[in-house]
């Protein structure tokens, strides 16, 4: 799933693909996370709270890369990563 | 001979959903099937923590990531793209380079997970309840999580603001 989502980051040029694949790979850390809390330290809990942060983290990446890339598709009428090609306006 | 118990079996219906309906994610050409292929790969997710006894984790993982975000993408794949619209095929020369890749970490990481013997602590599974979580998301002493939790909710914060900011600057200086 890790690797799906690098694989799609690699090879998608659509901004809201490459959101995707990173909502991907952070879901897969999560998993890795409360696994392995849950399997060797059942008593403690970083690993659930770890997860708690990342998701809080993901979220609001989330929104503030809509807000761009909405942002950008009103500047562009695009959203191919390879058409956006000045930052300066 | 042990009979495959019920638990195994949900196991590994949830790990295939999670595994076809990731890779159907990236592969798929239509921008709206994907982000349905998204969604079901983080509901199974939340059915994994569920079967793992997290369920204040399982319940933050439905509403928040199945709830919010996965809506938040489908709002705004409807405000940038028509909903047919088919991406061109990806060059095949990247796809090829990306997927070997990929391969390749794939097969690093499984042998060296496989060759690693896990010593698993079966403790009986105790129930984490809301009372534990939030006594030490506020406590300052030993395992506690008192600061990333606020600095997560000046994170929140800031990136709320941040959002209303980036999304109305066009309008203003038009």
């Amino acid at each position: 799933m890790f690797f799906a989502g690098i694989y799609g980051f690699l090879t998608r040029r659509n901004l809201i693909t490459m959101l995707m694949s990173i909502e991907l790979i952070l879901n897969s850390v999560n998993i890795n996370f409360v696994v392995f809390n849950r399997y060797f330290y059942p008593d403690q809990l970083q690993g659930h709270f770890f997860t708690l942060f990342i998701i809080a983290v993901a979220a609001s990446e989330a929104a503030v890369a809509i807000a761009i890339i909405i942002n950008i598709y009103r500047k562009f009428k695009t959203i191919n990563v390879e058409d956006v090609n000045e930052m300066k306006y | 001979m042990e009979a495959i118990s019920m638990n195994q079996i949900m196991f590994f219906l949830f790990a295939a959903i999670i595994v076809v309906c990731s890779i159907l994610t990236v592969t798929s050409r239509r921008i709206l099937r994907a982000a349905t292929y998204l969604l079901f790969v983080l509901i199974s997710t939340a059915g994994l923590y569920f079967m793992l006894n997290f369920q204040f984790l399982a319940a933050v993982q439905l509403t928040l990531y199945a709830g919010g975000i996965v809506v938040l993408i489908i709002f705004s794949i409807l405000l940038t793209s028509h909903i047919n619209q088919k991406f061109e095929a990806v060059e095949w020369k990247k796809s090829l380079f990306s997927a070997l890749a990929t391969i390749a970490g794939v097969i690093i990481t499984l042998t060296t997970v496989l060759n690693y013997s896990f010593q698993a602590n079966s403790v009986a599974a105790s129930e984490i309840d809301m009372d534990r979580i939030g006594t030490s998301l506020l406590s300052f002493e030993r395992n506690g999580f008192v600061l990333p939790f606020e600095v997560i909710s000046i994170l929140l914060l800031a990136a709320m603001i941040a959002a209303i900011v980036i999304a109305k600057k066009q309008t203003t200086k038009k």
